[in-house]
Parts: C-alpha cells; sequence; structure tokens
C-alpha cells in the first residue's frame, strides 16, 4: 500500500489520502460482502473515512500491507509447509526463495506444535507483533494440514494475532472455505501472468490432480486455478493481495494485464517485485542469465499500474522466517532450540498498551506532516525529487548512515511526499570503519536519489555522497520522515530558484540481490 | 516394490510422503525412504508415479533396479 501514511490526507490532490484508498478497498469488496460504506468526500480528515470498521481494522495493523503500520508493527512467518505443487523458474526449493520471501528447505523447519510455541513466545516478547504468515517453505495449500493445524493452534491461545497466508494459488479453490473458517483474513497470491504461453516461459509444470502437467498446459491450469481463487475470496469478504514478480522480458508489459485481471476480481492491493536472480541462487532464471529490473524500471511499472489500483511499495520481500519488524530480522533470537526451552506465557496485557501507544505517536506522524504539508499550499513545480531516508522505523529518521541495512525511498514534490519503495544495502560501517567498495554499492543503489536522509554520518561516506551528486542531509535527525522530506523539498525548490543549485534528473539505481535478512 | 529415492539429491520436502497412495513414504531421521514391501509404482492408483510427478529434484525418485519390477511380480 503505497501511502496509507496518508492517513488524514486531503490537501494534496496528486497524492491519494487512504480514506479515499480505504474507500476503494470498500468497493472492491462490493460484491456481497457487508463493507463498504457510502463515497468518502474527498479532503476529509477521518482515517478510517466512511470505510466499515472490519475492513479498517484488518488493514490498519497489518506491517506488510498498510505502509504506514510497517513502522509500528511487525509480524513473522513461520516456515511449517515444505511441500510445493509446482516449479517456478525463479525458485530453487533448496534454498531461500528470494523472490517469494520463502525460506529454502535448507532453513528450519517447523511442526505446527513448535510453530504455535514460537509465535506466541514472540508475541510475548515484541508486542507489536501482530500477524503470523505462513508462506512456505513451499506452498501452505500443498500442506494443507500443517498449515491449518498451526492456524488452529494459534487462534486458541492468541486470537487476537492476525493470520495471513501466500500461496501460488493452484490449490486454492479446494481450500477457500477452511480459510474462511478459520478467519484469515489475508491471503497472497503470487500471480506472475494470465496468459499461458508467458506462463510456460515462468512455470516448467504443476503437479494438479495426481498428475504433472508441462508448459502451455501447466500455465493454463494454474492462471484458472489463481483467478478462481481469487474470485472465491473475494465473494467471501476476505482480502486478498496479488504479489507479480517482475521478469525483465519475460512478463513485464503482461503485468499491466496482470493487473487488470486481478483488480476486476477484487484483489486490494497489487504488489509488484523485482526478480531477484543470481547465478549463485541455482535457479532456472539465475543459471540462464535472466536479469532482474532495474530501480527504474521497476518504478516506472508500478507507477503505469497505479492508477489502476493500489500498488504495494515496501515490499521487502523479507525471508518468510524473518521475525521482527519488518526491517530487522530478529530470528536469531528464536531459534527452536531456545523457543522450546522457554517457559512461555502468552501476554495479552502488555500488546495491549504497546498497541495504544503506537496509535497516539502514529496520529502525531500525521499531524507534524500535514501542519508541514500546509505550508506548501499554493506552490507548484514538476519539479520531483527521490530522497533517500535511514530509519530504523516509528516513521522518524532515527539511523546512523554506516548502521543501515536498508534505506527507504521518498518521492516528494509540491503535492507532498510519497513512499515509494526501499533499497537495501550492504552494511557500510561494520565496527565504526567505513569501507571503500561499499560505499560504491550504496550510492548505486541510491544513485536516483537526491538526497540521502540520516540521524548522522561520518565525514568519509559523507564527501563520497556528494561526490556522487547525493546530498548527505543529517540536520533532521531524529525527526519525522515525511515531513522532513516535505520541509527539505521546500528549501529546494528555494535553491533552484535563486539558482543555488541545478535540477538535474538524476539516472537509475541498482537492486540489490537476495531476501532480505540480517547481515 | 521399485521405487527409490536417491537421498543425495532429496530436499526432504515431504511432497511425495503425501502424495503416494500407499503409504510407502516416510521420513526417517531427516530423510525421506521409500519402502520397497508398499510401493506399487502406482500401479492400480494413477498412471504415473506420484512421487517422482511431484518431486521438484528431476532423477531423484527413480526406479531402483536392483529390485524386480512391480508389475512384473503380480
Ligand atoms: S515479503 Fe515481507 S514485506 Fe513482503 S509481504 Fe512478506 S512479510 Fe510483508
Ligand atoms: S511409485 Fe507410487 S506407490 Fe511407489 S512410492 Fe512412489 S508414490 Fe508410492
Ligand atoms: S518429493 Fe523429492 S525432494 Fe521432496 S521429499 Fe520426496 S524425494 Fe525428497
Amino acid at each position: 500500500m503505497q501511502q496509507s501514511e496518508e492517513l488524514s490526507g486531503g490537501i494534496d490532490a496528486g497524492s491519494q489520502p487512504l480514506d479515499e484508498l480505504m474507500q476503494k478497498i470498500a468497493d472492491h469488496k462490493g460484491c456481497g460482502s457487508s463493507g463498504g460504506g457510502g463515497k468518502s468526500s474527498c479532503g476529509s480528515s477521518a482515517g478510517q473515512g466512511d470505510l466499515a470498521p472490519e475492513i479498517w481494522e484488518k488493514v490498519k495493523n497489518h506491517p506488510c500491507y498498510s505502509e504506514e503500520a510497517h513502522h509500528h508493527y511487525a509480524r513473522m512467518h513461520v516456515a511449517v509447509a515444505p511441500a510445493c505443487n509446482i516449479q517456478c523458474n525463479y525458485c530453487n526449493r533448496k534454498y531461500d526463495c528470494a523472490n517469494e520471501s520463502r525460506p529454502g528447505v535448507v532453513s528450519e523447519k517447523l511442526t505446527p506444535e513448535q510453530a504455535a510455541k514460537k509465535v506466541l513466545a514472540v508475541a510475548s516478547t515484541i508486542p507489536q507483533m501482530t500477524v503470523l504468515g505462513i508462506a512456505g517453505p513451499g506452498d501452505p495449500l500443498a500442506n494443507p494440514e500443517k498449515t491449518f493445524k498451526t492456524f488452529q493452534l494459534i487462534s486458541e491461545t492468541a486470537p487476537d494475532i492476525k493470520l495471513c497466508l501466500s500461496t501460488n494459488g493452484l490449490a486454492l479453490p479446494d481450500h477457500v472455505d477452511t480459510i474462511k473458517a478459520f478467519n484469515v483474513d489475508h491471503v497472497t497470491i503470487t500471480i506472475n501472468m494470465v496468459d499461458p504461453d508467458i506462463g510456460a516461459e515462468i512455470y516448467p509444470w504443476v503437479f494438479f490432480n495426481h498428475k504433472r502437467y508441462t508448459g502451455r498446459d501447466a500455465a493454463k491450469i494454474l492462471t484458472e486455478r489463481q483467478l478462481q481463487g481469487l474470485e472465491m475470496l473475494t465473494e467471501r469478504g476476505i482480502l486478498c493481495k496479488v504479489n507479480s514478480v517482475m521478469i525483465p522480458g519475460v512478463n513485464d508489459a503482461h503485468l499491466v494485464e496482470v493487473n487488470k485481471a486481478v483488480k476486476s476480481r477484487g484483489a486490494f492491493l497489487h504488489n509488484i517485485m523485482p526478480l531477484i536472480s543470481a547465478p549463485e541462487h541455482g535457479t532456472v532464471f539465475g543459471l540462464n542469465g535472466q536479469r532482474g529490473p532495474t530501480a527504474q524500471e521497476l518504478k516506472a511499472l508500478q507507477d503505469s499500474c497505479e492508477g489502476e489500483m493500489n500498488m504495494m511499495r515496501h515490499c521487502r520481500q523479507c525471508r518468510a522466517d524473518a521475525v521482527g519488524l519488518l526491517g530487522e530480522d530478529r530470528s536469531a533470537e528464536f531459534t527452536t532450540e531456545k523457543i522450546m526451552t522457554m517457559d512461555v506465557k502468552y501476554d495479552s496485557e502488555t500488546r495491549k498498551a504497546y498497541q495504544q501507544k503506537v496509535e497516539q505517536e502514529r496520529q502525531a506522524t500525521v499531524a507534524a506532516k500535514n501542519l508541514e504539508l500546509a505550508t506548501l499550499a499554493g506552490e507548484r513545480s514538476d519539479i520531483k525529487i527521490l530522497i533517500a531516508v535511514a530509519t530504523k522505523g516509528g516513521g522518524r529518521i532515527n539511523e546512523h548512515f554506516g548502521h543501515a541495512k536498508e534505506f527507504q525511498v521518498y518521492e516528494v514534490g509540491t503535492d507532498g511526499a510519497k513512499f515509494v519503495g526501499h533499497r537495501r544495502v550492504d552494511l557500510y560501517c561494520q565496527g565504526g570503519y567505513g569501507e571503500e567498495d561499499s560505499i560504491e554499492t550504496i550510492i548505486r543503489a541510491l544513485n536516483d536519489c537526491t538526497a540521502v536522509f540520516v540521524a548522522k554520518i561520518g565525514h568519509c561516506p559523507k564527501d563520497s555522497l556528494a561526490e556522487a551528486g547525493i546530498e548527505p542531509v543529517d540536520r533532521y535527525a531524529l525527526e519525522y520522515i515525511e515531513q522532513s522530506a516535505i520541509s527539505y523539498y521546500k528549501e529546494y525548490l528555494d535553491r533552484v530558484r535563486d539558482g543555488e543549485v541545478t535540477h538535474v534528473a538524476r539516472g537509475d539505481a541498482d537492486i540489490r540481490q537476495g531476501a532480505f535478512i540480517s547481515a | 516394490m521399485p521405487y527409490k529415492i536417491v537421498a543425495s539429491q532429496c530436499t526432504s520436502c515431504s511432497a511425495c510422503e503425501a502424495e503416494c497412495p500407499n503409504t510407502a513414504i516416510a521420513e526417517k531421521a531427516g530423510i525421506f525412504v521409500i519402502d520397497p514391501a508398499k510401493c506399487t509404482e502406482c500401479i492400480g492408483h494413477y498412471d504415473s508415479p506420484q512421487c517422482a510427478a511431484v518431486c521438484p529434484v528431476d532423477n531423484t525418485c527413480v526406479v531402483d533396479p536392483a529390485l524386480p519390477r512391480h508389475s512384473a511380480l503380480t
């Protein structure tokens, strides 16, 4: 969800306020669901808007779906589902799948009982943990007993934890009613094509009805089952997100079609992710040299689909057994070994208290942004710039440049600041020493940005960034991101007007290969 | 009798275990093994051996040449 941070929105025309966005979700769910209030008036300022409360409730604290919530909340995935029923050319089942945020079979496998205990242990330690997902290592619905047993165990002890699952969709129509019965409110389907000829280049085979199908037949079965599953979810009022992997030269142009097809069937969010492919992953695409898209190619495709429906730009393709806030992996604290010796007491009180605090902080962020935005009113300029931000979360600029494993990228124009994605980088500084070659990779990853906001930065990287034409900015340390971005943008416009700087379009940037895991 | 799993290639994904109509496949200490006494090559159940059809690694569920073909036995 690209900009649900637009909680109260309203002033800006170009970017979309959250309530408007939520209205769309409500509209999507029009068929047979109980949601969907009346039309929200543009410029209204209530976060929830006219949205049916149950849909707002479902989305607002979801760290994957709500760009704003992902600053404050965390999700975890448990690896209980090792088997799969299809083969994708971007996946080698032995290793963590970077594309579908799925751990490989070499990662720790859990039984449903172990998984449930792990979830409760994590939830008691990290009150931010509000969402549990099952995404692999194979396909959750190719392992229905294990998947649903896990859901059952968790919902018995911790009914406040939201459940979600990601699937390739092949088995989805068979399980929609069980999904509904377990009150799973979010399902993600990975849909990379709606045309079997294109599908044949992505999927070598599927296993369906006790038979292995290959080529076009395989892709035809898959797309039919995926779209049928999506329709069935929509009919039952279960929120459904679609993930697509952008594979340049294979399905990149076609994803616009996919976008239309899934939107018309009620998907509430579309997440286009870059193909992650390197020979050492041992995937078909990795070995045949299929490249992934550049940052600008990805952004252009996301932009062209945005008029159609809400795009999700903050997905980090996290490894599916990651624990923690989206940008922060704490798996190491919760290995099976440690968990099994823990005495877990589910502490719902602390969790509630934390969540109330977050709610206040969230409203403060929005208020600060609107205040700043108001000062932009009346300004008109075609200039749009990208700003990279080092943040630990909480919506503030609170990370040291050298400690950042990723940067959030905001696009700022006269209609406000909008989150457009993030860039993973290798740590610049390990223990305080800057390293020469890593600064170059970071510059390549941020090459399309005009400035980088940090809480702190050393002299060396500061000079290298400035040389590359990226302005390092530490004067907004610990401030709110969007408020600062707008304020920087105003100054930037002034500087351009005074001839102090010349606005130049920045180049393209690299997308770092590899799933999001802690370094 | 005759299917076996090439242990060195198996990813232990368990997909075959669930598909076998004869519950001939089981996990033993982390690796998956076919009980030759139970495997019927899926004859009478399906057109193709299910374990081989679902296995993500080519040539991992294969005919065990050391044993007589199932069809030849019956
Ligand atoms: S990969 Fe990460 S950000 Fe993307 S949907 Fe999964 S958990 Fe959320
Ligand atoms: S060939 Fe059929 S019966 Fe034999 S192990 Fe494989 S699935 Fe089971
Ligand atoms: S399907 Fe293949 S890889 Fe998976 S457990 Fe069976 S033999 Fe091993």
